[in-house]
């Protein structure tokens, strides 16, 4: 406990909270952020990995393990003590590293997918499955999209019949807002149904 | 002869990633390790600053109001490894304190989820 209650010195704690924002390249994460917070750009190190040195020309620079990757995340301020950050996690394998220090403490996670490409959300999928993140999957219906059945979504990604599978469209700020509060929802229904499990 | 300025470019210049010029060339912190959005906050400790690089200052300068660990290397633009090398310096100083979230290792309470709720609805 602790958390969000005052300090020592009588001041309300700074809180920092996480959402992370998976789904595949070009889904839509950035749009979505976009949409509903301030953008600010972060540049991070990529270790370099077997598959990334064959790739890149590093030949002549001995010693170099890592690379600069640039991201993006956003920054809702909700009060002046509370402040959400959304972190789109990149999709790629080789970006894996980064999803385990994103995903530590975070409140929950939004799969962003597109139906004409399901299977790339099925990575992310299967990492917040194993990790007992609390996510939701939400649908980016693009330009001239049709709609399509959310249940038969659930059924192709086999998705357990309480987690939420949403239509979005990730350039519209309620319809974004309305994914975020959806995942909240979510979260709280979650927490409310296993009483103190001190899952760390 | 190439001139001065001609020499020493790219892979010529040999092992070295610049933004970690910056850190003496160490890629790792000292000290506890801290989250993406572990909060950022000036001590009231009187230190002289003339001592610190340019870097070391405008971080300092940025952790005068509570600022996350993100925002801080967006603003001063430099790889995130390179500012948490920074900001362990401040701290092993004694000029910051780096406050990681106490959800870091619990799951989020329902009280700071119902705010996060009605924040949202009120976006």
């Amino acid at each position: 406990m602790g958390y969000g209650v005052s300090d020592a010195d009588g001041n309300r704690q700074y809180r920092a909270i996480k959402i992370l924002l998976a789904g595949g390249f070009g889904v839509g994460k950035t749009t979505l952020v976009g949409a509903v917070s301030e953008i600010r750009p972060l540049r991070t190190e990529e270790p370099l990995t077997e598959g990334s040195l064959r790739t890149d020309s590093t030949a002549f620079v001995e010693g170099k393990t890592t690379t600069t990757v640039a991201m993006d995340f956003g920054r809702i301020s909700l009060r002046s003590d509370l402040v959400l950050y959304l972190f789109g996690t990149p999709g790629q394998q080789r970006f894996w590293f980064m999803w385990d220090e994103l995903a530590i403490g975070a409140l929950g996670a939004v799969v962003l997918a597109d139906t004409r490409r399901l299977a790339d959300s099925f990575p992310a999928i299967d990492y917040f499955e194993r990790r007992q993140i609390p996510f939701i999957v939400a649908l980016n219906c693009f330009d001239g999209a049709r709609e399509y059945d959310t249940e038969d979504v659930r059924l192709a990604l086999d998705l357990e019949p309480d987690l939420p599978v949403i239509l979005c469209d990730a350039r519209d700020k309620e319809s974004a807002k309305d994914v975020l509060i959806t995942l909240v929802e979510h979260v709280l229904m979650t927490a409310s149904e296993e009483p103190l499990s001190g899952i760390a | 002869m190439p001139s001065n300025d001609e020499r020493w470019l790219d892979a010529e210049a040999g092992p070295v990633v610049r933004p970690y010029a910056l850190t003496q060339g160490r890629t790792r912190h000292t000290g506890e390790s801290f989250d993406l959005v572990a909060t950022v906050l000036a001590t009231r400790t009187f230190a002289d600053t003339s001592v610190l690089a340019p870097e070391h200052l405008s971080v300092l300068q940025l952790a005068r109001v509570p600022t996350t660990v993100a925002d801080i290397a967006s603003d001063v633009d430099l790889p995130l490894g390179v500012v948490r090398i920074i900001l362990a310096d401040l701290r092993e100083l004694g000029l910051i304190d780096i406050v990681t979230p106490v959800v870091m290792a619990e799951r989020i309470d329902t009280h700071t989820l119902r705010e996060v709720l009605n924040g949202l609805r009120g976006l």
